[in-house]
């Protein structure tokens, strides 16, 4: 039972990686929702500095993202610390992702129930906060539940700017005790634990969301 | 309010709206009395709807004056000559009500919310008085013991009853109806009916009516419009325009659609 001495350390970085995936959820989700609804809603100039920063995020590889902020942007007197950098560029990066998704969501809602709210005389912003936004999230929560899955995943790549998440750790034990077999096993059913939570996560926002009676045809597909 | 009684509360006066190069009202002229109940009618695509949504501030248009209780719709000082800023349109929205073919309730709320919900952000009622109105609008149309299912659960004669309760909770002083049956089942069509006939003996709100139900028509409006081609063809009491029509243009489309 070697690999039961492998648990201590790889708990310790699963713990760091879920630190870190929650906090680019969090953080991303609030990037994706300026971005996303900067570009449905923003004047021109604002919703071109959303369209950049989804693009450049979107259409570079994560992996230089995290090294361009960690080992270029100090060369420049900008630096932070490895595990603020990790969250930082992992939140940017699938916050582009999510504002695409906001977006896309957000134009899905009809023009008829602009159209309502307008006969009603909402402004603007009342129109997005209580009409257009609460309808547009049922049709954002499916692809909001894959991002998140999907951000636990790229979180491994933390591990080359030096952070000790749950992928770091099993590089050093493995180098250590050369059991790859083991070691990565163990990862793998770590990683799939953390996401199982995930979507358990996910799935409960999303049928909140829902409120049941709110849309019963949606429900069913 | 500075006007009279007498001065028309809706006034087009050559109006001209085209989509690209399709024109869909041409040099219109209508104007409508206060509390007058008026019914556009006419084949698909001669301008009625058009002429509600303009009035809803839904479209813009090219040429022209309109008017809504001596309010111009557009401001001469706003940036172009037919353009107007969004605190103006917000102030003509506020007496236009408008009711849509295919209802468009807020999925996401309760039938009461779907009431409430304007009269609280838009008006800044507090939420006991909104509510109160709100199940007031409810019972007149039939639905106070539905206010807490959503839309989805309501047959579509319902929810455009509701629709039409939550037009009325902005006390709108116009009530524009933009085929507001036919959307609707044959069965469903009559309690719709209902509530707009109790409507129109409100003698204070105008109302404008586009529809297809000619029986409906004829019994409850002052004046029935007959459009073709993005005007007005004839107009005139119902009685005078359905038993004897002018127009030869008025005569075929009221011989297809009475059979």
């Amino acid at each position: 039972m070697e690999w039961l001495s492998y648990l201590p350390a790889l708990s310790r970085g699963a713990l760091i990686t879920a630190g870190i995936t929650l906090s680019a959820i969090a953080i991303g989700a609030v990037a994706a929702f300026a971005a996303g609804i900067a570009r449905v809603e923003g004047g021109r100039a604002l919703s071109l500095v959303a369209l950049c920063y989804t693009e450049l995020f979107r259409g570079t590889s994560l992996l230089v993202q995290l090294f361009w902020f960690y080992y270029a942007l100090p060369l420049v007197g900008i630096s932070f610390e490895p595990v603020a950098t990790g969250i930082l560029v992992l939140s940017l990066h699938v916050g582009a992702y999510g504002s695409e998704i906001v977006r896309g969501a957000l134009q899905s809602v009809s023009v008829q129930q602009h159209e309502a709210a307008r006969a009603l005389n909402f402004g603007r912003a009342q129109t997005l906060i209580h009409i257009t936004l609460p309808q547009a999230l049922v049709e954002m929560m499916p692809a909001f539940g894959n991002l998140a899955i999907e951000t636990l995943k790229l979180s491994s790549l933390v591990s080359l700017i030096s952070i000790a998440d749950l992928t770091f750790r099993a590089q050093s034990i493995r180098n250590l005790t050369l059991d790859s077999a083991g070691v990565y096993s163990l990862t793998l059913v770590g990683y799939f634990a953390m996401s199982l939570v995930l979507m358990l996560i996910m799935r409960l926002i999303e049928r909140w969301v829902r409120r049941g009676a709110a849309f019963p045809r949606a429900a069913h597909s | 309010m500075t006007e009279t009684s007498q001065a028309p509360i809706i006034e087009f006066a050559g109006v001209t709206k085209r989509f690209g190069a399709l024109t869909v009202l041409d040099d219109f002229n209508f104007s409508v009395a206060r509390g007058e109940k008026v019914t556009l009618i006419g084949p698909s695509g001669s301008g009625k709807s058009t002429v509600l949504r303009i009035l809803m501030t839904l479209e813009p248009f090219q040429e022209g004056r309109l008017t809504l209780a001596g309010m111009p719709y557009h401001e001469p000082n706003a940036g172009g000559p037919f353009k107007a800023s969004d605190s103006h349109l917000r102030q003509i929205r506020s007496h236009v009500g408008m009711v849509f073919q295919s209802f468009n309730l807020f999925p996401h709320m309760t039938v009461l919310r779907n009431v409430v919900e304007a009269p609280l952000r838009v008006l800044g009622l507090p939420r006991g008085e909104a509510e109160c109105r709100a199940v007031d609008l409810l019972a007149m149309v039939g639905l106070a013991d539905k206010k807490d299912h959503y839309p989805a659960q309501l047959s579509g004669g319902q929810q455009q009853r509701v629709a039409i309760a939550r037009a009325l909770a902005m006390r709108p002083r116009v009530l524009l109806f933009d085929e507001p049956t036919s959307a609707l089942d044959p069965q469903l069509v009559g309690e719709v009916l209902s509530v707009i006939r109790g409507l129109a003996s409100e003698h204070d709100l105008t109302m404008l009516l586009v529809t297809h139900e000619m029986r409906f028509a004829r019994e409850v409006s002052d004046r029935v419009c007959f459009f073709d081609k993005g005007r007005i063809c004839e107009q005139g009491e119902p009685e005078r325009i359905f038993s004897a029509p002018e127009q030869p243009r008025t005569r075929e489309f009221l011989a297809s659609v009475l059979g």
